[in-house]
């Protein structure tokens, strides 16, 4: 399949818009911002969107637009970290748990249950609290909980392509468990992953912004779209616009990774196409 | 069927086990020492060693795991460091917020999606179904702490029609106790409810196109009668596995949302708990929140039976 027949995918080709301008965006804050996002200027505080502050300003009169392309940098870090976390460990675990099957694959398994039997998001919390607030611990907080994910994918996966014939095949001509895993099981099950890989990305984004809005995420002065809302919150009944403009970030942010996720499922798997 | 909810019954028992000893080992390499904290800066080194003594602090691990284990399974889950009150006590209280409040959202998650996922799969590809798709794709990457924002500030601040935040206690009369819920709750069932009928929807659709429907619909049963009689009963499964899910979900969500506004529930006690090093609260609550989630599980996989016939006769 050729990317201009993937674009017509109306989902993938809206999922990858969004998702492209929020990483440039993300890059483009690195160059430049309309303002410097930490320069307070207390004269200007709680601004109404204008032409001037083109999305308002906060209660120290820093710029909200300028804080929300900064604060785009943390969330995409804290969720692509975690992810790489979650694959990185989890998929190796789950290929290991398919191709040796017996203990190993119960041990595993059983451990899946156990993290899954633990909210995320509460031992994320404890985890930070415990730890100390930032953004290292919230990465490891959210990694954790990607692993189990993966290893349980890339196992429900691995285990269906291990009876087919090329698998016997590559088995009796000599090849070991590992070298088949790696070179024959993991590019077959590629695009599942990848499908899951932008679901925990917008989870994570998600996780983050909840840390943040507890002040357990990044920390100040680093804005990040969760602290913001937390700040804005005392302010709702005059300055609403502090709350809805980070919040419509991670919206538009979440929803693009999810638009993106459908429609790389749909255009991966034909088949899955004809049965919706 | 038996020897599956067997199973299923050993390994919810095992999976508690080991949290509780994970939950344990955590909390014991937390840096601090519970008997400094309840006595303040100022006290004597005596007096804290003394109090370590009392509360068992100087026993062996295994020992202190093994009573703190003990007592909490005939429901003795100590005293609070910081409150000074038993740690069951905290919770009865606390639990008459929380409680109501997931009961309220899960409701509402259900009251909303399951009709809308009904109207979805009848309408399959046409405009109205893509429309309604849309705004669930919408629902799902709304951080539920926005969307509570939003809330307070149309109905709370704008409309004056609830309060922003705060709990009077059910004494009052359940009135203005359901009222403090309502945000509360719909902040929470929102987002849920958005994932709960793509599921709904998704798993209609996979079951309208068996071949007992066909049959059904050839036996001229009406469309809506197929829908609602055939084809929603034999989705609950995948619908029941989510609503399990989400229950989950609900009761970690209302930490955030629990702090949104203010309200005195289990989440928020987790919260303060956790920040003012009052481990013993902090494990009472993650204990009692795994076992919760565990039995819930357990509960689905019961329903699964009381759903799909097929699933009671032995396999």
């Amino acid at each position: 399949m050729t990317i201009g027949q993937a674009l017509r995918n109306p989902s993938f080709a809206a999922g990858l818009a969004i998702t492209l301008a929020v990483a440039a965006t993300a890059l483009l804050s690195f160059a430049w911002t309309p303002y410097d996002a930490s320069a307070m200027d207390i004269a200007a505080k709680l601004q109404a969107p204008s032409a001037v502050h083109w999305l308002g300003t906060d209660h120290f009169g820093r710029d909200i637009l300028s804080m929300i392309m900064v604060g785009s940098r943390n969330s995409i870090a804290v969720a692509l970290v975690a992810v790489g976390i979650g694959a990185g460990l989890g998929i190796p675990l789950g290929l290991a748990a398919a191709a040796r099957g017996g203990w190993l694959d119960e041990t595993l398994m059983r451990l899946n249950d156990l993290v899954f039997a633990f909210p995320a998001l509460l031992s994320a919390i404890m985890i930070t609290a415990i730890f100390g607030p930032g953004v290292f611990n919230a990465i490891v907080a959210i990694g954790i909980f990607n692993i189990p994910v993966f290893a349980r994918v890339a196992r429900g996966a691995a285990l269906s392509l291990l009876r087919r014939e090329f698998i016997l095949a590559a088995r009796a001509a000599g090849k070991s468990r590992s070298r088949i895993a790696v070179e024959h099981v993991l590019p077959n099950i590629a695009n599942l992953l990848i499908v899951q890989a932008t679901i925990q990305f917008s989870l994570g984004i998600l996780a983050e912004a909840g840390l943040s809005y507890l002040g357990l995420g990044s920390q100040p002065p680093m804005p990040s779209w969760g602290r913001m809302l937390f700040e804005a919150q005392t302010m709702i009944g005059f300055a609403p616009h502090m709350a809805l403009f980070p919040g419509l970030a991670i919206v538009v942010t979440v929803l693009g990774l999810n638009l993106l996720g459908d429609g790389l499922r749909d255009v991966l798997d034909p088949r899955l196409q004809e049965q919706r | 069927m038996l020897s599956y909810l067997l199973k299923r019954l050993a390994i919810g028992l095992v999976t508690l086990f080991v949290a509780s000893l994970v939950v344990f080992a955590v909390l014991e390499v937390v840096p601090g020492d519970p008997a400094r904290l309840m006595l303040g800066m100022g006290a004597s080194e005596d007096a804290i060693a003394a109090l370590r003594d009392q509360m068992g602090l100087n026993q062996p691990l295994a020992l202190r795991y093994l009573s703190w284990a003990g007592h909490m399974l005939i429901g003795d889950f100590g005293r609070s460091y910081t409150y000074g009150v038993p740690v069951r006590e905290l919770i009865a209280e606390r639990i008459a917020v929380s409680l109501p409040l997931a009961v309220m959202a899960l409701l509402l998650s259900m009251a909303v999606a399951i009709p809308v996922g009904l109207f979805s799969a009848a309408r399959r590809g046409r405009a109205s179904d893509m429309a309604v798709m849309g705004v669930t794709q919408l629902g799902v990457a709304i951080p539920n702490f926005w969307f509570a924002l939003l809330l307070v500030y149309v109905f709370a601040v704008t409309l004056r029609l609830v309060p922003a935040g705060g709990f009077p206690g059910w004494s009052a009369g359940p009135g203005p106790a359901f009222q403090a819920l309502i945000l509360p709750a719909l902040a929470l069932a929102l987002p849920q409810a958005a994932i709960l009928a793509r599921v709904t929807r998704s798993a209609l659709i996979e079951t309208l196109s068996e071949d007992y429907i066909r049959t059904a619909r050839a036996k001229g049963l009406t469309r809506s009668a197929v829908l609602y009689r055939h084809a929603l009963r034999n989705a609950m499964i995948p619908v029941l596995t989510i609503l399990g899910l989400q229950f989950a979900f609900l009761l970690a969500g209302t930490i955030i949302i629990e702090n949104v506004f203010y309200l005195p529930g289990l989440g928020r006690l987790v919260f303060q708990a956790i920040t003012q090093r009052d481990l013993i609260v902090v494990e009472g609550l993650v204990m009692l929140l795994v076992a919760t989630i565990i039995l819930v599980n357990l509960v689905v996989d019961l329903l699964y039976a009381a759903v799909d016939p097929r699933l009671r006769s032995p396999r």
